[in-house]
C-alpha cells in the first residue's frame, strides 16, 4: 500500500527538540518502537492497544459508531460546560436562562442546539453500537464483562439524557419527567419512596430540578468517564475488537 | 530496515516501517478437541498513526455535521413549566416512548418495571448464557422438535398479546415469527450465503435480538408519531397543533 504521511521538516525539527522530548518522552515516531511509545507512554492513549487489526479499521466494519459515541460525549462535555456558565438550576430562573440563551447570549441558541442535537445522537449511537456489537458476536467470551460494562454505559447514557431533559424547565421538560417518574411509583413496596428520593418531593419541583442538575452535570458524567475508561481498556485486555466474520465466509 | 535507512527516510512514516511479522500459531488437533478454528483475524497495523488519524478524521466530520445541523435546526423550547396545565398527550423523551406505548396496553407494574428490568437482565446475562455458545444455527440439530417449540411459543405469545389488544407489539412479533418460519429447513439442507438475509443460518440469540429491535423500533415510532390526545391513534400527516 502506497500510504505514507509526509511530515514537514519544521515539525520534524520541533519533535527533535529537548522540550518536545521532555513532554512526550520520545523523538519522532518513525519506528515501531517509538510508535508504541507514543501510545503506551501517553496517559490518554495508554488504554488503547499498540496494534489494531486492519479489518477493524475499515469504515464498513463498524461505521466508527462506538468511537462516535465517545466523540459525542466529548462534544457534550464541552458544550455542557459552556452552557453551565449561563444556567441557574432554580425555578423559574432556569427557564429565563433558556430565553437569555436565545435572545441575549451570543451564539447561545447555537450552543444549546449543539448540545441537544449531540445528546439525541449519542443515545442513537450508543444503541446502534450495542446492536452492532451484538450482531458481530462481540459479547462472546472473552468479551463478556466488557459487554456488561457497555450495558451499564447504555443505562448511564439514558439517565444522562433524561436528567438533562428536565433542565430547560419548559412544559416539554416538566411533563416528560412527570410521566417518566410516575412509572417509578409502580415499583412494588418501595416505588413511592424511590420516587420521593429521586424528585426530592412528591412532585416535580425545584428540588427535583436541583437533583437532576447535580446528577446531570456531576454524578453521571463522572460515572460515565470511569466506565468509558474501563470499557476502552478492556477492549485491549480482552484481545482487541471482534473482527467482522463476513470476510471469513461465515456470514453471520 | 536498518537504523541508517530510517534516518535517511525520516520524513516518511508509512506502512514501510510496520512489522509484518505475525506470530505463527501451531495447533494440535486431538480426537477430543474440535477441529473448528476461529478464522484468522488478519494483519495488524500500528495504532499510532493508523487508528488515531482515523479517529481524528471521524471527529472532524462529526463536528462539521453537528455544526451544519445546529445552525439551521433549533432545539425545542415550549412555555414555562406549569403543573396546572397538563398537555394531552404528555409524552416522555422519544427513547422512552416505546415504554409509554407498552404502558397503554399493560398495567404499570408490567410495562414500566417488569419488562424493562427483564430486558436489562437479559442483556447482562447474554454472554453468560452458556447454551449454544458455539453459535449453532436455530434449525440445526432437531429441526422438527425446534419447530414444535417455536410454534407453541409464538402461538402463546400471539394469544397473550391479542388478549391485551397490544396490536403494535403483536404485528412486529408475528412478522419476525413469519421470517423465522420462512428460514425453516430440514436437518440435511444447507443454506448458502447467497440466500436472503433471513434465510441464512441464524442463531436463536440473533432472532431474539432481531425481534427485540423490531418491536422496540415499531413501539417508539408509533409512540412518537402516531399517538395523539388520550393516546388515541392519529396519522402524523393529519396532525394538529400538539
Amino acid at each position: 500500500m502506497a500510504n505514507s504521511f509526509t511530515i514537514t521538516p519544521a515539525l520534524e525539527r520541533l519533535r527533535a527538540t529537548r522540550v518536545w522530548k521532555s513532554i512526550f518522552r520520545r523523538g519522532p515516531a518513525l519506528t515501531n518502537r517509538t510508535r508504541s511509545l507514543a501510545v503506551f507512554g501517553n496517559l490518554f492513549l495508554h488504554f488503547l492497544p499498540v496494534k489494531v487489526r486492519e479489518k477493524s479499521l475499515r469504515v464498513r466494519a463498524s461505521y466508527y459508531v462506538g468511537s462516535i459515541s465517545f466523540l459525542l460525549f466529548i462534544v457534550l462535555t464541552v458544550t455542557g460546560v459552556l452552557l453551565m456558565f449561563y444556567y441557574h438550576p432554580a425555578v423559574p430562573q432556569a427557564y429565563r436562562d433558556m430565553k437569555d440563551l436565545r435572545f441575549v447570549v451570543s451564539n447561545g441558541v447555537f450552543l444549546r442546539n449543539l448540545h441537544r442535537l449531540a445528546a439525541q445522537l449519542m443515545v442513537l449511537a450508543v444503541f446502534w453500537h450495542m446492536f452492532h456489537v451484538f450482531y458481530r458476536g462481540g459479547y462472546r467470551p472473552p468479551h463478556e464483562f466488557n459487554w456488561v460494562v457497555g450495558v451499564v454505559l447504555l443505562l448511564v447514557t439514558l439517565f444522562l439524557s433524561y436528567t438533562g431533559y428536565l433542565l430547560p424547565w419548559d412544559q416539554l421538560a416538566f411533563w416528560a419527567i412527570t410521566v417518566g417518574t410516575n412509572i417509578i411509583s409502580a415499583m412494588p413496596l418501595i416505588g413511592r419512596r424511590v420516587r420521593f428520593v429521586s424528585l426530592g418531593g412528591n412532585l416535580v419541583g425545584e428540588n427535583a430540578l436541583l437533583r437532576f442538575y447535580v446528577l446531570h452535570c456531576v454524578v453521571l458524567p463522572l460515572i460515565a468517564i470511569v466506565l468509558v475508561a474501563v470499557h476502552f481498556w478492556r477492549v485491549q485486555k480482552d484481545g482487541g475488537l471482534t473482527v467482522p466474520e463476513e470476510d471469513d465466509g461465515k456470514g453471520n | 530496515m536498518t537504523e541508517k535507512e530510517i534516518k535517511e527516510n525520516k520524513y516518511e512514516a508509512g506502512f514501510s516501517s510496520d512489522a509484518k511479522k505475525e506470530p505463527v500459531r501451531v495447533v494440535f488437533i486431538t480426537k477430543k478437541t474440535s477441529a473448528k478454528v476461529v478464522g484468522d483475524p488478519g494483519p495488524r497495523v500500528m495504532t499510532y498513526p493508523h487508528l488515531l488519524i482515523r479517529e481524528a478524521i471521524a471527529f472532524m466530520i462529526l463536528v462539521i455535521a453537528l455544526v451544519g445541523v445546529a445552525l439551521f435546526w433549533d432545539a425545542p423550547l415550549e412555555q414555562l413549566a406549569n403543573p396546572l396545565l397538563t398537555p394531552n398527550p404528555a409524552k416522555a423523551p422519544w427513547y422512552f416512548l416505546g415504554l409509554q406505548e407498552l404502558l397503554h396496553y399493560f398495567p404499570p407494574l408490567v410495562a414500566g418495571i417488569i419488562i424493562p428490568t427483564l430486558v436489562v437482565i437479559a442483556l447482562v446475562v447474554v454472554p453468560y448464557f452458556n447454551i449454544n455458545i458455539q453459535g449453532a444455527p436455530l434449525w440445526a440439530g432437531k429441526p422438527k422438535r425446534t419447530l414444535t417449540i417455536f410454534l407453541l411459543v409464538t402461538g402463546g405469545l400471539t394469544v397473550l398479546l391479542a388478549i391485551f389488544r397490544a396490536w403494535t407489539v403483536l404485528v412486529p412479533t408475528d412478522l419476525v415469527a413469519l421470517l423465522m418460519l420462512a428460514s425453516y429447513h430440514g436437518p440435511t439442507e444447507r443454506v448458502g450465503r447467497a440466500a436472503g438475509w433471513w434465510r441464512r443460518e441464524r442463531t436463536l440469540p440473533w432472532w431474539v435480538m432481531t425481534w427485540f429491535i423490531w418491536v422496540a423500533v415499531v413501539l417508539t415510532v408509533v409512540g412518537t408519531f402516531f399517538r395523539g390526545p388520550g393516546w388515541s391513534w392519529v396519522w402524523p400527516w393529519s396532525s394538529h397543533a400538539g
